[in-house]
This record gives C-alpha cells, structure tokens and sequence, in this order.
C-alpha cells in the first residue's frame, strides 16, 4: 500500500502529516522550523524525499531549507535572490512609482523534468531558478523586465509571484500569476514572457480589461490536457481552452466569485474544485458555511460539497497556496485554513475530516502520494 | 602588524539552532575590532546567517535586528567604530537580538 505526505506551511512552523492510502489514521509531526512563517513546501515530484521550504520572517528575513529525507532533517541552502541588473519601478498602492524589493519566497516549484531544477516565486514580483537545488538562484529577468512591469502593482498581500505552473511534456513551457499584473507564460524556459490576460476584467483598475493589472490569484491544470487552464482570480473563475491566450469566466452558480485556491482533480481533468469566499473585504466563506464547490463540467455547474466541513459559525479563510489533491486511485483534497484545521477527502470531495484542526494560520498545503 | 583578537558572540535562539550552536560563539577577527568586522568573519564561518542580520545586497542591519553589548545599544553606532574594550578583552559578549516586537 503506498503512503501519503501532507506538507502544511503555518504562520509558525511546517507541519508534516503522513498516512497510509486509507489516509483514516494520521500522524502529525512538528513544528518544524517553529516560531517561523513558512510559506511554502514541496517536494520534488522525481525525489520526492527531497523536500524545499521557505521560511520567512521579520526578523531574520528569508530563509531557504531543503530536506533530502522526507522532513527528517534539513540543510539551509542559498537565500540570495538578487534582481538582475538595476531593480525597475512599479506602481504602489498610490498609484506612485516605487522601486522592486525582495520580501520573501512565496512559492518554491520543484520541476517535474529535472531534479536539481527548481523554481521561486518571489514578493516583489519575480521569477527565479536554480538548477543546483537550490545551492545558487538567478533571476529569469526577462519577466520582471517586460514592457509592462512598471503597471504592475501590489495585492493586498504584497506584489507577489504566487503560482508556477510547469508544462507537463515541454520544458520550456512555464506558467506564473502575479497579484497584481495577471497570468503570464513563457515558450522558451523563462526568456521571454506574454501576458496571458485576454478575456479577464477587473473592476478595480481604470481600464478593467487591460493587458496587466488584474489580481489573479491561483491557476491549474491537468497534465493530460494542459492547453486547458483554470483560474480562480480575485474575483471570477475563469477557464482557457488556449493556454491562456484568451479566458472566459465559468464562475457559474457559485455563492461568491471570490476566492484564492483552485485546483484540478488528479484523474478528471475537467473536475475542479474552489473554495467561495465572501468578498474580498470579508475574507471569510459566504453564509459563515465552508464549502468546497466541486464542477465536474470544467466549470459553469457547481455543486456544494459540505458533508464533514463546518456548516454554522465559520469565519476562516483559505489562501491561494492552501489546497492540493493527491495522486491515489481515489483522488484525495487537502483545504488547509486560516484557523489552523487541514480538511481531506479521501473519496474526491464527497466527504471530509479534520485530519488536524488546531495548528496555526495555515498558509500553503501540499500534498505527496509515496510509492 | 593585525592583532588577533577571539570575540564571545551571543546569536538569538532561531539563529543558533538554525547553525547548530547551543551557546555563544567565539568568532576569531584579524585587525580592527569593530561590528561589520566581527559579522564578516561570524557570515563566513556560519554562511546560512547570510541576510538573516544583514541585508544581501546592501549590508545593512535588519529593521528588527539589534546589536548590544555593555548593556548600550550599539545598533545605530558605526559599523566601523571599535567595539567596547571589554567586549575586545573578551569579558563582555556581543549581542545580536531580535528586537522587542509581536506583542
């Protein structure tokens, strides 16, 4: 029977939870790297013992740690994520201009194609890789420094990279989403870079179908049908039947267009899933009801899965790094909350468990199916 | 001719278990003693400390980062004054801390 390695990242520590294929009976060890903010870690789909986090914090800043061992100890490896070249501008807030400045790691992209390969998302908005895993990074520049970046503006969480999608088959292919300038794609390993925004409109920038400005907010895909890519931005849910060269919104019978997370069923590639949030001043799920909404039509016709999920009196939120679907015969959700409870499903999303409920704020879940 | 001169540096809990120290550590500085001096040699000896008190690219101390010894703050001296002989003589540490923040 193969086993099951949840990796939860937490406003104070990483937290990693295993089970069996059952995944009834679980166990939780940590915190690792306590005290921290942990942002995000995932392992390597080819070495899936090899494991990256990124721990930040104001303190001591930002810190990278790699585990070659499933999470029984760990080696800190390169914090240096240098902008190539002089940093440009960008907007603030305010409309003014202001100079890029790293913060922190938002989200580490171990690659599918190889090994020692993997990639950074970083505050502010830029794109890294290091082919040594994670020894050196260096910046594919050619994405900050798009003719566009000085329209780029900040989210509420800071101007952020958040989601790197790698091509399943193309190497050269890459996915990355900004809050908030919108989707971008590479076709040539992170040389150059298109915005990918056709089709999105959003009220809260002057021209609401501009070619950047738009806060998306997570994408996925199916590797078996990776022309197709879904999105949930601030608000809308939206889908590309063209690799993101144009989108239309499927948002449907949703109870709220907003959201952070979306994410794609791991043997049904037109089965997604979201997590409605109220508003993006409320932050907490419509109706205090947390739901799960699953669309087995690739969007337009959702249902509520709710059975084992609080019904009454919950104000949690999800981030967008914060749901993952493991790779078993019966596919497996993950929804971690700012409450500190991680919900799974082990039967698609018909039924869920809090396989823990009291860590703190959890910020990104990830989630390894082991042989 | 530089004088050698063993340092007793005290590191914040999150950073000593980061490096794998359980106490103060000696940091050893050829010439001047001085504060950018003792962090240089404490960054070359413990490379995983790099940017954790120090920026990577401007070098300056962290916002929540402060540097005492002799019960003074010295967070806003010059990088390059000499330290406090006792600090020098080895019988005061130098402090690195986490400021007084999160509530």
């Amino acid at each position: 029977m193969s086993g099951t390695r949840v990796l939860v990242g937490t406003r104070k520590g990483a937290f990693i939870l295993t089970s069996d294929e059952a995944r009834e009976e679980w166990t939780v060890d940590g915190p690792h790297f306590p005290g921290a903010e942990i942002y995000h870690l995932k392992g390597s789909p080819l070495d899936p013992d090899r494991i990256y986090v990124s721990q930040s914090s104001g303190w001591f800043g930002q810190v990278i740690h790699r585990s070659d061992d499933g999470g029984a100890t760990w080696a800190t490896k390169d914090n240096d994520f240098a902008y190539d070249g002089v940093p440009g501008e960008h907007q603030w807030y305010d409309g003014t201009l202001r100079p890029w400045e790293f913060t922190r790691v938002w989200h580490l992209e171990p690659s599918a194609h190889d090994a020692d390969t993997v990639y950074a998302g970083v505050e502010d908005a830029a794109l890294f890789k290091s082919t040594d895993g994670g020894e050196s990074w260096s910046e594919l520049s050619g994405l900050r420094q798009h003719d566009t970046g000085p329209q780029w503006q900040p989210g509420a969480g800071g101007m952020c990279l958040h989601t790197i999608l790698e091509h399943p088959t193309d190497p050269q292919r890459l996915y990355v989403a900004i809050s908030a300038a919108g989707a971008f794609r590479t076709d040539d390993g992170g040389e150059t870079w298109l915005p990918i925004n056709k089709g999105l409109r959003s009220g809260e920038i002057p021209d609401e179908d501009s070619e950047v400005g738009h806060c998306v907010h997570h994408l996925d895909l199916h590797p078996s049908n990776p022309d197709v890519l879904y999105m949930q931005k601030h608000w809308d849910v939206m889908r590309s039947q063209d690799a993101g060269d144009s989108w239309h919104e499927v948002s449907g019978n949703l109870p709220s267009d907003f959201g952070f997370v979306i994410s794609v069923h791991a043997h049904e590639p037109e089965t997604i899933y979201v997590v409605p949030i109220e508003s993006d001043i409320h932050h907490v799920p419509p109706e205090g009801k947390l739901r799960v909404y699953r669309s087995r039509t690739g969007g337009d016709e959702w249902e509520a899965l709710t059975e084992g999920l609080p019904q009454e009196n919950c104000y949690v939120n999800v981030l967008r790094d914060a749901m993952a679907v493991d790779q078993h015969e019966s596919c497996g959700v993950y929804v971690g909350t700012t409450g500190g409870q991680v919900y799974a499903s082990h039967d698609s999303g018909d039924s869920w468990t809090a396989i823990v409920r009291d860590l703190p704020a959890v910020l990104s879940v990830e989630v390894q199916t082991l042989s | 001719m530089n004088a050698i001169t063993t340092i007793r540096v005290v590191l914040p809990a999150p950073l000593r278990t980061m490096v794998g120290l359980d106490r103060e550590v000696d940091v050893t500085v050829q010439g001047p003693v001085t504060q950018r001096a003792v962090l240089d040699v404490l960054e070359r000896e413990y490379p995983a400390l790099l940017g954790t008190i120090r920026g990577r690219t401007d070098g300056r101390r962290r916002a929540f980062i402060r540097f005492f010894a002799c019960e003074e703050d010295l967070s806003h001296e010059d990088p390059d004054a000499a330290l406090p002989d006792a600090v020098v003589a080895g019988r005061e540490p130098y402090i690195v801390l986490g400021a007084m923040a999160g509530g």
